[in-house]
């Protein structure tokens, strides 16, 4: 078995290849995707046991990170779909039809969407208007998904809904949608300032499936136990991979400078000094985080605790923060080389597509969860924790 | 202890039921308790017994029912009359 680093490093190729194309056009990474399903890289989260590789989270991070280096879109679906997995992989296990769908996805390297966010509701995960309406064996659904990514594309969409139609609206079940389950009429387009081979329109959804495919935990325990903190997780690492090629460019651009001109240190070199050590802290924290999301894998009372759900949010605020300063730096040191689209130290790209960051689940929204928690939460004393 | 604890979910649970519809064991969660009204109602029992939950309890298990909270309670109680 080749490394799972190994086999990223050809997707991330493919990715760079049609990195442009995909921002001019605004189209799906069709070749990332033939890519990563040849590396049967779609499958890795999934447990042995169901035709996986029981790769761990920071596994596919390091992927996220190595396609983001290259792609920004391209990682983001790859981590999307992961995020998806594991919401399978830790709430599916007690259910049948989920083992097998987790046994399809390996065989047929299936690409699984999200839709989560609503009209009328925005980024607020935790809350649903549209609801499941079971009758029989089958439930129906039908959701103005307001933001889908390569919804058009997926072969199956995880959808949160509401458990039945006079349930409350925090009483929210996830459902698995086959492609051919469901109408999606597009609604809205995707012509946006980055991320812009996400390709994450707006969508109709009408679904009738065998109520088997909702997951048997409510989603109040998905998104706390997995979703959040693997959504968080693998974002900070596409976005490290992002901020990352852009200061490697700038590096580059004064290294350029510096071999011009010997022994005068270019201008440039004290912000690349600087940003440098804003990457260390970006890659500190992801790390930290991942780190900490393995250990509670083995502890419930701390996949469910405050400090966990605080550190998990911490990570998505500080790295979305840091990639921003990070990106901005690179354009102050390459200068009107970074600003033009064709150059090789180009900075655009990378700045239009992290500027998506703190809107991704909106940063103020999570602060304001945190500012709730934080008055119980204690902070840890304690340098190791 | 029940009973207080009852009196106040209905104060700060903002649950879509009555507290007096809750069993003891009756799953708080699945009830229609958020996160938000978890942090409302430790506060609330923070400050109604003046007692302080400590780090290690605050996580879902520890107020997943009324008889889960009273259980904490019986724990921090006899710690704080003993200091
Ligand atoms: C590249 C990309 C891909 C995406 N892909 C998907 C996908 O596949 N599936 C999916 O379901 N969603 C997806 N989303 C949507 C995303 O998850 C969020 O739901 C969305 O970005 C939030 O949209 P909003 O800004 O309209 O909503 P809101 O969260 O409603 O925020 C609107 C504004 O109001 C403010 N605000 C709102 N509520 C609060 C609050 N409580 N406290 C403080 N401020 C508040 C915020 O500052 C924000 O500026 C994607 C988003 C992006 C950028």
């Amino acid at each position: 078995m080749i490394a799972f680093a190994n086999r990223a490093a050809e997707v991330a190729a493919v990715a760079a290849q049609h990195a442009d194309a995909l921002d001019r056009e605004a189209r799906f990474p069709h070749e990332t995707l033939r890519a990563l399903k040849d590396a049967r890289l779609l499958s890795i989260l999934i447990p042995e046991e169901f035709g996986g590789e029981s790769a761990s989270l920071a596994d596919v991070a390091e992927i996220c990170s190595l396609i983001g280096q290259n792609c920004a879109s391209s990682a983001m679906m790859y981590a999307m779909h992961n995020i998806k997995v594991s919401s399978l992989v830790s709430h599916g296990r007690d259910s049948n039809w989920h083992c097998d769908f987790m046994q399809r996805i390996c065989e047929e390297q299936l690409l699984l969407a999200s839709a989560t966010t609503e009209g009328g509701i925005g980024g607020d995960l935790r809350n649903s208007i549209c609801a499941v309406e079971i009758d029989g064996d089958n439930f129906k659904l039908g959701k103005d998904a307001t933001v889908i990514s390569y919804g058009a594309h997926a072969d199956a969409i995880l959808v949160t809904a509401r458990r039945a139609p006079d349930a409350p609206s925090s009483d929210q079940v996830m459902a698995v949608v086959l492609k051919d389950q469901c109408k999606l009429n597009r609604t809205t387009g995707w012509d946006t300032l980055g991320m812009r081979g996400t390709c994450s329109e707006g969508f109709r959804l009408d679904a009738e499936a065998p109520a088997a495919q909702i997951l048997p935990k409510p989603f109040a325990e998905i998104a706390a136990q997995s979703m959040l903190a693997t959504s968080h997780l693998l974002w900070s690492a596409v976005w490290f991979g992002v901020a990352n090629n852009a200061l490697a460019r700038a590096q580059n651009f004064v290294r350029a400078q510096a071999k011009g001109r010997p022994n005068v240190t270019p201008p440039g070199a004290l912000r690349v000094a600087e940003a440098a050590s804003m990457l260390q802290l970006m890659r500190a924290n992801t790390l930290d985080g991942l780190r900490r999301f393995a250990r509670a894998q083995a502890d419930s009372d701390e996949l469910t605790s405050v400090g966990f759900a605080v550190a998990m949010n911490n990570i998505k605020v500080g790295a979305s923060r840091l990639a921003g300063e990070i990106i901005n730096h690179a354009m102050l040191v390459c200068g009107i080389l970074g600003y033009k689209n064709d150059t090789p130290f180009s900075i655009g790209r990378h700045m239009r597509d992290v500027l998506s960051a703190p809107i991704m689940i909106s940063n103020d929204r999570i602060f304001g969860n945190m500012s709730n928690l934080l008055l119980i939460h204690r902070l840890d004393p304690h340098l190791a924790s | 202890m029940i009973e207080a604890i009852r009196k106040l979910v209905d104060e700060h649970g903002r649950m879509p039921v009555p507290a007096a519809s809750l069993k003891p064991d009756q799953d708080l969660y699945a009830a229609g308790l958020t996160s938000f009204a978890t942090v409302q109602l430790m506060l609330a029992i923070e400050e109604h017994f003046d007692i302080e939950f400590p780090e290690r309890m605050l996580n879902r298990r520890s107020f997943a029912s009324l008889s889960a909270i009273a259980a904490c309670f019986n724990e921090i109680e006899p710690a704080r009359l003993a200091s």
